[in-house]
């Protein structure tokens, strides 16, 4: 089977090749993703709503006036990664529902620039949940001031915040074309998420404490930036594999 | 060529070849595997077996060869509904790396300037598709892949984009279509599936109107 063209259309092969560079062509996804996020409201007043539900439950749960230490650090992540959760299983809804997959695949660019386009949105919508939810977190729950700590604090979260959106993004990309997407998301990145859970408590613990306060911990600083590392050449190789049908 | 999905075969053993510059007019009932042959077509779907060439590239190898060259205009108008008509043209231009000004050009050629800043999700089916045929031909492809493009216009709007991707576009076209008479008028070439198999195959001249409707009963 062929479908032809006149041959003086045809541009020389190394014309052919994707000439918009991966730069601009991830400003522009990234651009058209916050537009609709901003027009839409759907992700991230979901998950900072849930994060602050989940505080207040943990309040009323724990019965106790405040948290520190290990109790407080795991109650932070998990809560964040539950929020994260959300946002994964929307990130790529409406490229699935409304043809934006295709129109993107129909355009001669680099394909793992929607995986980079992706990850620095779920990572932005992270960052303004994290805006959210830790000031609460600290109001609700948290024995200990967040002040000192705070600038460890935020590096942690960073370091675990690159973790997420890459691998959310190779989640959502993996369960949005199947029939049980919402099922599959949870599924697909809770596991994943556990080293994340454990190098950001462990990391987050000694600053949450009140008696030892200690500094970072560069054991688990390196353990989250490996992970991240990891996953991001494995989410480099597998992306475009992903959006093949 | 040959398609399947799982173990059901949506297209077997089709094989044709369209010259530069004409119409391939599709017919066929429902499920017959007219969406299917365009999305393979488009790159969008990979063949199963066969040697299918789309503007001189062997797909799905080459695929990425011809992705810049094709315009596809389907049931989905791949419009983001939030987005106006306006950002969505300037969204896929920027994808093409096309100027700025185009978006202008085609949303003019549609009769949607006035309506340009508007989400998707505010304008009718018919002005929506009207934006779809700016955003297929926005890139000026070479190969134009068609489903049923005439679906939600009026007769005004019909006459409005045909000079976009009618006969009179100068540009090779595959159009789906469950119009006989609108078809027939725009073929050069006609190819009728059944259950995904070629059921009719030839030259618009020698095909009657009777031929076409029989491939619905």
């Amino acid at each position: 089977m062929s479908v032809t063209a006149p041959r003086l259309a045809d541009p020389a092969p190394e014309q052919l090749r994707p000439t918009v560079s991966s730069r601009r062509v991830v400003a522009t996804l990234l651009r058209k993703e916050l537009l609709v996020e901003l027009r839409t409201l759907e992700s991230v007043p979901a998950m900072s709503l849930f994060s602050l539900a989940t505080f207040v439950i943990f309040h009323f749960a724990l019965n106790r006036g405040s948290v520190e230490g290990d109790l407080g650090a795991g109650i932070l992540w998990v809560t964040l990664l539950f929020a994260a959760i959300l946002g994964v299983n929307r990130l790529f809804v409406a490229d699935a529902e409304q043809g934006g997959f295709d129109g993107f695949l129909l355009a001669p660019v680099d394909r793992s620039a929607m995986m980079v386009a992706k990850a620095l949105t779920l990572l932005a919508y992270l960052l303004v949940l994290e805006l959210v939810a830790v000031p609460a977190f600290a109001i609700l729950l948290l024995g200990p001031s967040l002040w000192p700590a705070l600038g460890g604090i935020a590096l942690t979260l960073l370091l675990g915040d690159l973790g997420v959106a890459v691998i959310g993004t190779l989640v959502g990309a993996l369960a949005v074309r199947t029939r049980a997407r919402d099922l599959l998301g949870p599924l697909l990145s809770l596991p994943l998420f556990v080293p994340i859970v454990i190098g950001g408590a462990r990391a987050t613990a000694p600053l949450l404490a009140y008696a030892h306060r200690g500094g970072l911990s560069g054991r688990w600083l390196a353990t989250l930036g490996v992970y991240d590392l990891l996953f991001g050449l494995i989410a480099y190789a597998l992306f475009d594999f992903l959006l093949e049908d | 060529m040959t398609r399947r999905y799982g173990e059901r075969e949506a297209l077997r053993d089709v094989s044709l070849s369209l010259p530069a510059g004409r119409t391939l007019v599709v017919f066929g009932p429902n499920g017959a595997g007219k969406t299917t042959l365009l999305r393979v077509l488009a790159t969008l779907l990979r063949p199963h077996a066969g040697r299918v060439e789309v503007l001189g590239a062997g797909l799905p190898d080459d695929g990425w060869r011809v992705r810049g060259r094709i315009g596809l205009l389907g049931h989905e108008p791949l419009l983001y509904r939030e987005l106006s008509a306006a950002e969505n043209l300037s969204f896929h231009a920027s994808l093409h790396d096309i100027r700025k000004s185009r978006v202008e050009e085609v949303l003019e050629a549609v009769a949607m300037t006035a309506r340009a800043q508007e989400p998707i999700r505010h304008l009718s089916r018919g002005m929506v598709q009207r934006v779809a045929v700016a955003r297929a031909v926005l890139h000026e492809p070479d190969l134009l892949l068609l489903d049923e493009p005439y679906a939600n216009l009026d007769p005004a709007a019909v006459e409005l984009v045909a000079p976009l991707i009618g006969p009179e576009s100068g540009r090779t076209r595959v159009v789906c279509s469950h119009d006989p008479g609108g078809g027939m008028a725009e073929a050069d070439l006609v190819l009728g599936l059944r259950e995904g198999r070629v059921a009719l195959l030839a030259e618009a001249p020698a095909v009657s109107s009777e031929q076409v409707t029989e491939l619905y009963q």
